[in-house]
C-alpha cells in the first residue's frame, strides 16, 4: 500500500507505477479492484474555509467527520448529506471527502439541494500519467473552459486521483420537521411524494419504506418556517393517508441515508435510478425481498437473493448499480450498468486519454 | 481579434456542399445567398462579424444528424447557434464554416408535473420554457438577463446562470438529460428524467462546452414549483467595503436569499437617470430578495434588515407591496439599457470570491483612471459574479481597443483575486486568449483531450474557448486530413 503525504508524492507514485492501482480514500465503499492500493489518506487537511462565502477547500484524504466538525463550528454543513456505507457493507475505516466526491455520493437532500457534483466548485487531480491538473476554482459561478470538475465527480478515480476539492457548503438548518404518512402502498406513496415535491414547501427529503408502509416527507429551515410548512404538508397529504408531524427525526433520516433497513440481512443490495413514477411500474418485476424508495421514488434500494442479475428485470429507462454482493457476483455482473454504444465509446475514449496505461481502478467503470 | 484564415479548399466547394445539404434538408432550410447569410455574421458581441459560408436551419434531430454527417465527410467546420445572444462571440462564424441554427426546433415535447420535468427542443427560448409550465405554478429556474430571447441550446452551451442561481443553481444543476448529435452524425441519449445519469458525468462536461463537443437538440430540464411569494429589500451604503461585509454577514447568519444584487455609484447614477426608480445616491446599493410564505418572508427580511442596520445603512427600504417591489427591481433590470443610453459599453463577467469584493472594486476604480474609461459595476454579490460595464465610444478610433485592454486587465485581476474569467457568459472568442492566465498548459491540455474524444477532427466551433496558438496543432491536423 502506498500512502503518499502530498500531491507531489502522489503524482510521483502514479508516474512510477508499473501495474494496476486500487485508488482508495477510507476504503469504506466496497469498490476495491485488484492492484496495489494507492491511498489518499496522507493528502489531508483544510486549505481554506470562508464561512461568509459558503466556500471550503480541502484536500481529498481529509475524513468526512473532520470536515463536518469544522463546518458545524460555523453552523454550516455539507449540502449533500453523503451516505455512510460502513453499516450496509460491514466495512470499517474513515470515509474521506475525496471518496464522497469520487463516487458522487448524495443522500436524501439530493432532491432539493442537488448531488455532490452540484456543490463541487473545483478540483485538483493527478491523471494516469502522473500529471497534476486543476479545473474549476473556488467560486460558485465559473464557466471558464470545460467543466472537468463534474467529469471527475463520479468517475471513481478512473480518470484521475483527486487531491483537492473545493466545495460550496450550506448553512445548517435551524430546525427540521418530518411528515410521516402511514398505511401507503407503493403507488400511493409515489403519488403522495410527488404531491409533496410539487408543492411550494421546499421539501428536502421524500422517502418510503415498503416494509412499514410509511412515507416520510422532510422540510428544513428556520423553526417557525419548518413548523408552518410541515403543517401545510399535513393538509395537502391527508387525502393520501394518515399524516403526523415528527419534529426531530435525525436518526430516521440517517437510517434512510444509510439504508439501515437492509443492514445485517443476507442478499445483494442494488441501487436503481429511475423517473419517480416509473418506480411503480418497475418494482413488481424486481421480485425484491425488501425495498426502500428515496428521492420521491427516483432512487430505489432493492434487497434481492445473492447472485440475482437484476438489470434484466428493469423495463424502464434508468440504471442500476450493484452496491453489495460477493466478489464473484460483482465480477460477473459489473458494479455499474454498461452504457449504450455511443456513450460507452466516449467514456472509453476519455479513460484512454486521461489514463493511457489503464492503471487507475482498471475495469471498475467499464 | 484573430480568427483562423478560411480554408480555400472549403470555399471552393461551397456549391457541392450546398447541393449535398439540400438533398437532406428542405430548400428553405439551407441559406446560401450572401444577403441572407449576413444575418448570421455575428452574435451579441457585435464588434466582430464574418458571414458564414452557409447557414442551415434544421427542424429535427435527424436533420441535424444529416447535416453534421455531411460536414464531417466534407471536413467543413460547423458553428452551432442558438438565438445568437452570446456576449462572448460563441456563435461568431468563420468564412469557411456552416452555421447550424436550432431556432426552428422550438417545440415542447413533454411536460410532466408529477416527475417535475419538461422536455423541449433546444431552440426554445428560456422564458418560454417557464411559460409552458406556469399555468401549473411551476417554473424553470435559470434566468439569464437575456431570457426573453436566448435559447436553451445556448444556455446549455454556455452553462448560463442568472440572478437567482444563489438558491437554484445554474443550467448544469437543472439539466437532467440531452439528445446530442456528435460531429460524425451519431445521436446520443445522455441522462433522462431520472436524477442521475449513469456512468461518467458526460452531461456535466457537455454543459458549458460552448458547442465544441456536440449539438444538443433536445433537453430534459428540471422544473420547480413556484414559491408562495417573494419580496426584495433595498439597502444603501456609503462604502463598497461595508456593503460587502453586510453580504458576508447575511450568509454567515444562515439566511440564503434567492438573489443578492450589488450596484456601485456610477451604475446607480446611470440607472436613476434612465429609469427613475427612486434609488438613493450612495456608493453601494444592495437588492436582496427572499422567498416563501408571507410569514417566512417577514422572518427572513427581519434577520436581514437587523444585520443591515448594524452596518449603518444610508437607506433601507422594504417593499410594502408588489408595486414597491417592482420599483426596487426596476433600476437593476434596466441597468444595461441605461448604460446603452449613455454610451457604447462592454459587459464583463468575471467572478471573484465575495471576500475580495472591496479590493477588486477599488482596483477597478484605479484602473478606470489609468485607462481613461468610465466603468460601472452591477453584479450578483451572493456568488461573486461581477458585471463591470466599461463605457467607450465605438466611433472614436482606438477606443474599442483601449476598452478591450482594460477589460482584459479586469479579468486578470479577478483571477489573481482567486476567481475566474467568466461566471456565466462563456469564453467564446472574447476571453480565449486569457485562458493561460487562469490555467496552466497542462490544465488546458486536459480540456483539449476531452474535445479530441468527442470531435477528433476538431470541426465543431474550433476557434473558440482556447487560445488559437494552443489549438493550432490539432486544427492543422484536421485540415491536413482533407
Amino acid at each position: 500500500m502506498m500512502t503518499p503525504g502530498s500531491e507531489a508524492e502522489l503524482a510521483e507514485a502514479i508516474a512510477g507505477a508499473s501495474g494496476p492501482l486500487c485508488i482508495q480514500g477510507g476504503g469504506t465503499r466496497g469498490l476495491a479492484v485488484d492492484g496495489e492500493v494507492l491511498s489518499t489518506r496522507g493528502v489531508s487537511g483544510v486549505e481554506l474555509y470562508e464561512p461568509g462565502a459558503l466556500t471550503l477547500v480541502v484536500r481529498a484524504g481529509t475524513p468526512v467527520a473532520e470536515v463536518e466538525a469544522l463546518l458545524a463550528k460555523e453552523n454550516q454543513r455539507l449540502a449533500v448529506e453523503p451516505m455512510d456505507h460502513r453499516g450496509l457493507l460491514g466495512t470499517d475505516g474513515a470515509p474521506t471527502i475525496g471518496g464522497v466526491i469520487a463516487a458522487n455520493v448524495s443522500g436524501p437532500r439530493r432532491i432539493q439541494a442537488g448531488a455532490a457534483r452540484d456543490h463541487l466548485l473545483g478540483v485538483r487531480f493527478v491523471d494516469g500519467a502522473g500529471q497534476v491538473v486543476k479545473n474549476g476554482g473556488r467560486v460558485m459561478k465559473n464557466v471558464t473552459g470545460y467543466d472537468l470538475v463534474k467529469l471527475m465527480c463520479g468517475a471513481h478515480g478512473t480518470l484521475g486521483v483527486l487531491t483537492e476539492v473545493a466545495l460550496k457548503v450550506l448553512p445548517r438548518a435551524e430546525a427540521a420537521a418530518t411528515v410521516t404518512l402511514t398505511g401507503l402502498d407503493q403507488p400511493g406513496a409515489v403519488r403522495a411524494m410527488s404531491a409533496a415535491l410539487g408543492s411550494p414547501y421546499d421539501v428536502t427529503g421524500a422517502a418510503y419504506d415498503a416494509e412499514t408502509y410509511q412515507a416520510h416527507i422532510r422540510v428544513e429551515g428556520f423553526r417557525d418556517s419548518a413548523a408552518y410548512r410541515s403543517a401545510e404538508l399535513v393538509k395537502l397529504l391527508s387525502p393520501f393517508a394518515m399524516a403526523e408531524v415528527q419534529e426531530d427525526a435525525e436518526s430516521l433520516w440517517r437510517g434512510i441515508r444509510d439504508v439501515a433497513a437492509f443492514q445485517g440481512r443476507d442478499g445483494d443490495v442494488w441501487r436503481i435510478s429511475v423517473k419517480p413514477t416509473d418506480a411503480v411500474e418497475l418494482v413488481p418485476h424486481l421480485e425484491a425481498e425488501a425495498l426502500q424508495f428515496d428521492w420521491g421514488g427516483g432512487l430505489i434500494w432493492a434487497l434481492v437473493p445473492a447472485g440475482t442479475e437484476l438489470r434484466n428485470r428493469i423495463n424502464v429507462p434508468g440504471h442500476a448499480t450493484l452496491v453489495r454482493a460477493a466478489q464473484e457476483t460483482r465480477a460477473r455482473l459489473g458494479v455499474f450498468q454498461p452504457q449504450p454504444g455511443p456513450l460507452a465509446a466516449v467514456s472509453d475514449g476519455l479513460r484512454r486519454q486521461f489514463d493511457p496505461r489503464g492503471i487507475l481502478n482498471p475495469g471498475l467503470m467499464g | 481579434m484573430e480568427m483562423p484564415s478560411p480554408n480555400p479548399a472549403i470555399l471552393a466547394r461551397k456549391a457541392r456542399l450546398a447541393e449535398r445539404l439540400l438533398a437532406v434538408l428542405p430548400a428553405d432550410a439551407v441559406i446560401q445567398e450572401e444577403a441572407e447569410t449576413r444575418a448570421y455574421e455575428c452574435d451579441a458581441l457585435t464588434a466582430y462579424r464574418c458571414p458564414p459560408l452557409l447557414a442551415v436551419l434544421p427542424r429535427s434531430t435527424q436533420e441535424v444528424s444529416d447535416v453534421l454527417r455531411i460536414c464531417h465527410d466534407e471536413g467543413v467546420p460547423v458553428v452551432p447557434r442558438g438565438a445568437g445572444t452570446s456576449l462572448a462571440g460563441g456563435a461568431l462564424p468563420t468564412a469557411d464554416c456552416v452555421i447550424l441554427g436550432v431556432a426552428r426546433m422550438n417545440e415542447v415535447l413533454e411536460t410532466d408535473f408529477e416527475n417535475r420535468i419538461i422536455r423541449v427542443q433546444t431552440g426554445r427560448t428560456n422564458l418560454s420554457v417557464s411559460g409552458a409550465v406556469e399555468e401549473e405554478e411551476f417554473f424553470y429556474a435559470p434566468d439569464p438577463s437575456s431570457q426573453l430571447a436566448c435559447a436553451i441550446a445556448g444556455n446549455i452551451a454556455m452553462n448560463s446562470g442568472g440572478a437567482h442561481c444563489l438558491k437554484y443553481g445554474v443550467t448544469t444543476n437543472n439539466l437532467l438529460g440531452v439528445t446530442m448529435v456528435m460531429m460524425d452524425g451519431t445521436v446520443a441519449e445522455i441522462g433522462g428524467a431520472h436524477l442521475d445519469a449513469g456512468g461518467l458525468d458526460l452531461l456535466g462536461v457537455i454543459c458549458g462546452s460552448e458547442g465544441q463537443l456536440g449539438v444538443v437538440t433536445e433537453a430534459t430540464l428540471r422544473i420547480l414549483r413556484k414559491p408562495e411569494g417573494a419580496r426584495p429589500v433595498l439597502i444603501g451604503y456609503d462604502s463598497n467595503e461595508v456593503a460587502g461585509a453586510c453580504v458576508s454577514d447575511i450568509i454567515k447568519a444562515g439566511v440564503l436569499p434567492v438573489a443578492i444584487e450589488f450596484m456601485d455609484r456610477p451604475c446607480i447614477e446611470a440607472c436613476e437617470a434612465f429609469a427613475k426608480a427612486g434609488y438613493p445616491m450612495c456608493e453601494a446599493l444592495l437588492i436582496i430578495e427572499v422567498e416563501g410564505s408571507e410569514a417566512e418572508i417577514d422572518h427572513q427580511l427581519g434577520l436581514i434588515t437587523e444585520i443591515a442596520r448594524s452596518h449603518n445603512p444610508v437607506e433601507l427600504r422594504e417593499a410594502g407591496d408588489a408595486d414597491e417591489a417592482a420599483r426596487i427591481w426596476l433600476g437593476r433590470k434596466s441597468a444595461f439599457g441605461a448604460m446603452g443610453q449613455i454610451n457604447d459599453y462592454m459587459c464583463l463577467d468575471g467572478t471573484i470570491p465575495v471576500s475580495s469584493l472591496p479590493f477588486v472594486l477599488r482596483r477597478i476604480g484605479e484602473m478606470s483612471k489609468e485607462f481613461g474609461l468610465d466603468v460601472a459595476n452591477v453584479f450578483h454579490a451572493g456568488d461573486g459574479n461581477m458585471h463591470p460595464l466599461i463605457l467607450f465610444d465605438a466611433n472614436k478610433p482606438g477606443d474599442l481597443e483601449t476598452c478591450e485592454a482594460f477589460g482584459a486587465e479586469i479579468l486578470k485581476l479577478c483571477v489573481e483575486a482567486g476567481g475566474c474569467l467568466t461566471g456565466e457568459h462563456g469564453v467564446g472568442i472574447e476571453k480565449r486568449d486569457l485562458m493561460l492566465h487562469q490555467y496552466s498548459a497542462a490544465d488546458l491540455e486536459a480540456q483539449l483531450k476531452v474535445k479530441d474524444v468527442f470531435d477528433p477532427k476538431w470541426l465543431l466551433n474550433p476557434a473558440k474557448v482556447f487560445p488559437l496558438s494552443v489549438t493550432e496543432g490539432r486544427r492543422a491536423v484536421a485540415l491536413a486530413a482533407e
